[in-house]
């Protein structure tokens, strides 16, 4: 029995105003080569001058890591000749990163799972390259990018861990606020080492799958290279350590230029940049700086809301919905009422185009304003729904929208009443079958109530006049 | 002068990507193996006490604001390129 034991390398680049070394603006996109300079398009002679909260934000992702972070920390050449890197190095750091240790905790089938983590460093990223016939196009707009290199123990046996590994650190890196952490925009990017042994045996030979920007692609990469090196085994092959890639439209991975040339990298300290120094006060004023992260608000919902760990840990999983939790409960809706639509309602819609993304396009504002409605019965909770998809992406007015729609339903009792009735004295045989004890009728009277009602009525209402026509009062 | 091998001299050209005549080979063999002799000499100075040095200067934390500044013109930048397509730099297709 083969397990295969994989450790990643995940790539998250932080959301500063400008590059690391230089202060052209970091932004995703743009026309290719206007975010530019003599710095980061790697011109002769030019000094780089590192971005001070750059630095900020990697500590402050080791610190929600459980990272400890170097007092000491400096700077090192990482040499490697491709048209992405135009300095033909990469200024990253080798012996003495920022960040050491750490770890990541997720529960996954009902335990609870640690993933250790080796270090956390902080880097540049490299250039986009267009290929087009003959010729790769280059993009330096990216180049430069700070970038923090989180690397963990080989702690994982599955696709699934990995996943749920990378769906926590996605999680926590959002609460700290140094990330958009978008998959689909590269800003989180994983590369996968796997190597498969038999139980109990020395780890095997691993290979390095790099480059993954989804978690369906990690997934994938891991079960097909899990499968292709036990395969290589059993048929009597050697496991090469080499660099690969996967294409996820097809399904299979391949191998990229050889380990031994590219992991060559001659790295030596990087002259042109002086060592960064932590005090404790410092360390202190970062760690302060971190706004409420995860576990804090799981054990605040529990606490102050009283909410289910469940649903505490759901409303938490994503940062943006804990926001909308937090803001709608202040704008005065009940947090229990709050929690259970945004559990269902509400996460149904955001993750309906089967993005990995939550995309949340309500307001706080809004869905207080919808809750609102059906916390006082003007809406029932089919109303709710459909006023909720109808607001989806909208700035509209909740009240004016579910007038518009016809959704708003009678409070009035008399009126109700008079329906109710005009209903009983029509259908008399399944009214006396209904007093005497058939409640299986229930339905159909509230049904019928309201078809007559146009689908306005309060069916609480009707209910307590069947319950009222039930006990003879 | 013992030096470097050839083999060395090769792998090293290929991780810069330079090709290299056999003239041209004996020569740089030559050449980077005065340098290495050369540092050879610092295998004389006694540092037993010495604690390992990250940076010659005894500064730390030369940090820069996080504000952005205008960047540099793209035409212009593409001026100084070999070869360029207006916007971006293009070089012999790359496959990895």
């Amino acid at each position: 029995m083969y397990i295969p034991t994989i450790g990643c390398e995940v790539h998250c680049e932080l959301k500063t105003k400008t590059k690391l070394f230089c202060s052209c603006k970091n932004e995703f996109g743009g026309e290719p080569n206007t975010h530019c300079c003599p710095v980061c398009s790697g011109f002769p002679g030019v000094l780089p001058s590192l971005n001070e909260m750059a630095v900020e934000y990697a500590v402050k992702a080791g610190l929600a890591l459980h990272s400890t972070i170097n007092k000491f920390s400096k700077w090192d050449r990482k040499n490697y000749f491709y048209p992405d890197l135009p300095k033909a190095w990469q200024t990253s750091q080798y012996d003495l990163p920022l960040c050491v240790g750490g770890y990541v905790e997720f529960m996954l089938d009902g335990k609870l799972k640690r993933v250790r983590l080796n270090r956390i460093h902080l880097e540049e990223d490299a250039g986009k390259l267009v290929h087009d016939g003959g010729v790769s196009r280059v993009d330096y707009n990216r180049c430069g990018v700070p970038l923090i290199e989180i690397v963990t123990e080989p702690d994982m046996h599955s696709a699934e861990e990995v996943v749920a590994f990378l769906t926590e650190l996605k999680s926590v890196l959002k609460y700290t606020g140094i990330s958009d952490v978008k998959m689909q925009e590269g800003s989180l990017r994983c590369d996968v080492n796997l190597s498969v042994a038999e139980e109990g045996a020395p780890l095997g030979t691993r290979t390095e799958t790099k480059n993954l920007n989804s978690f369906r692609a990690v997934a994938r990469s891991v079960l097909y290279e899990t499968r292709r090196q036990i395969d290589e085994i059993t048929s009597g092959g050697k496991i090469v350590q080499e660099t690969r890639r996967f294409d996820d439209n097809k399904g299979v991975g391949y191998a990229m230029r050889s380990k031994e040339d590219a992991h060559d990298y001659r790295y030596f300290p990087e002259p042109d940049l002086l060592p960064v120094v932590f005090t404790d006060k410092k360390l202190e004023k970062i760690a302060s700086s971190i706004p409420e992260l995860k576990a804090a608000r799981i054990s605040r919902y529990m606490g102050e809301f009283s909410l289910p760990e469940y649903d505490a840990r759901v409303l938490t999983a994503d940062k943006e919905v804990s926001d909308l939790f937090d803001e709608t409960v202040s704008l005065g809706v009940d947090p229990k009422k709050a929690s259970n639509f945004i559990m269902s309602e509400v996460l149904r819609l955001a993750k309906s185009d089967g993005s990995e993304e939550v995309e949340l396009k309500i307001s706080s504002k809004t869905l207080a304003g919808i809750l609102k409605l059906l916390h006082s019965d003007e809406i029932n909770n089919l109303g709710a729904k459909s006023l909720l998809a109808a607001l989806w992406g909208t700035e509209a007015d909740p009240r004016s929208k579910a007038e518009e729609m016809g959704l708003l339903q009678s409070n009035d009792e008399g009126e109700i009443k008079a329906i109710f009735d005009s209903v009983i004295a029509a259908n008399k045989k399944q009214a006396e079958d209904f007093i005497s004890g058939n409640d299986k009728l229930r339905g159909y009277f509230v049904g019928q109530v309201m078809r007559a009602a146009g689908g306005k009525a309060n069916p609480k209402i009707i209910n307590a006049l069947l319950d009222k026509l039930k006990a003879g009062i | 002068m013992n030096g470097i091998s050839d083999e060395e001299v090769k792998h090293i050209a290929k991780l810069s990507a330079i090709g290299l005549s056999e003239k041209e080979m004996s020569s740089m063999k030559k050449h980077l193996s005065a340098v290495l002799d050369y540092f050879k000499t610092l295998d004389k100075v006694d540092v037993s006490g010495v604690s390992p040095t990250a940076h010659i200067l005894s500064a730390v934390n030369v940090l820069r604001e996080d504000t952005p500044r205008e960047s540099m013109p793209t035409d212009e930048l593409m001026k100084t390129a070999p070869d360029s397509d207006g916007s971006s730099y293009t070089v012999p297709r790359v496959v990895e």
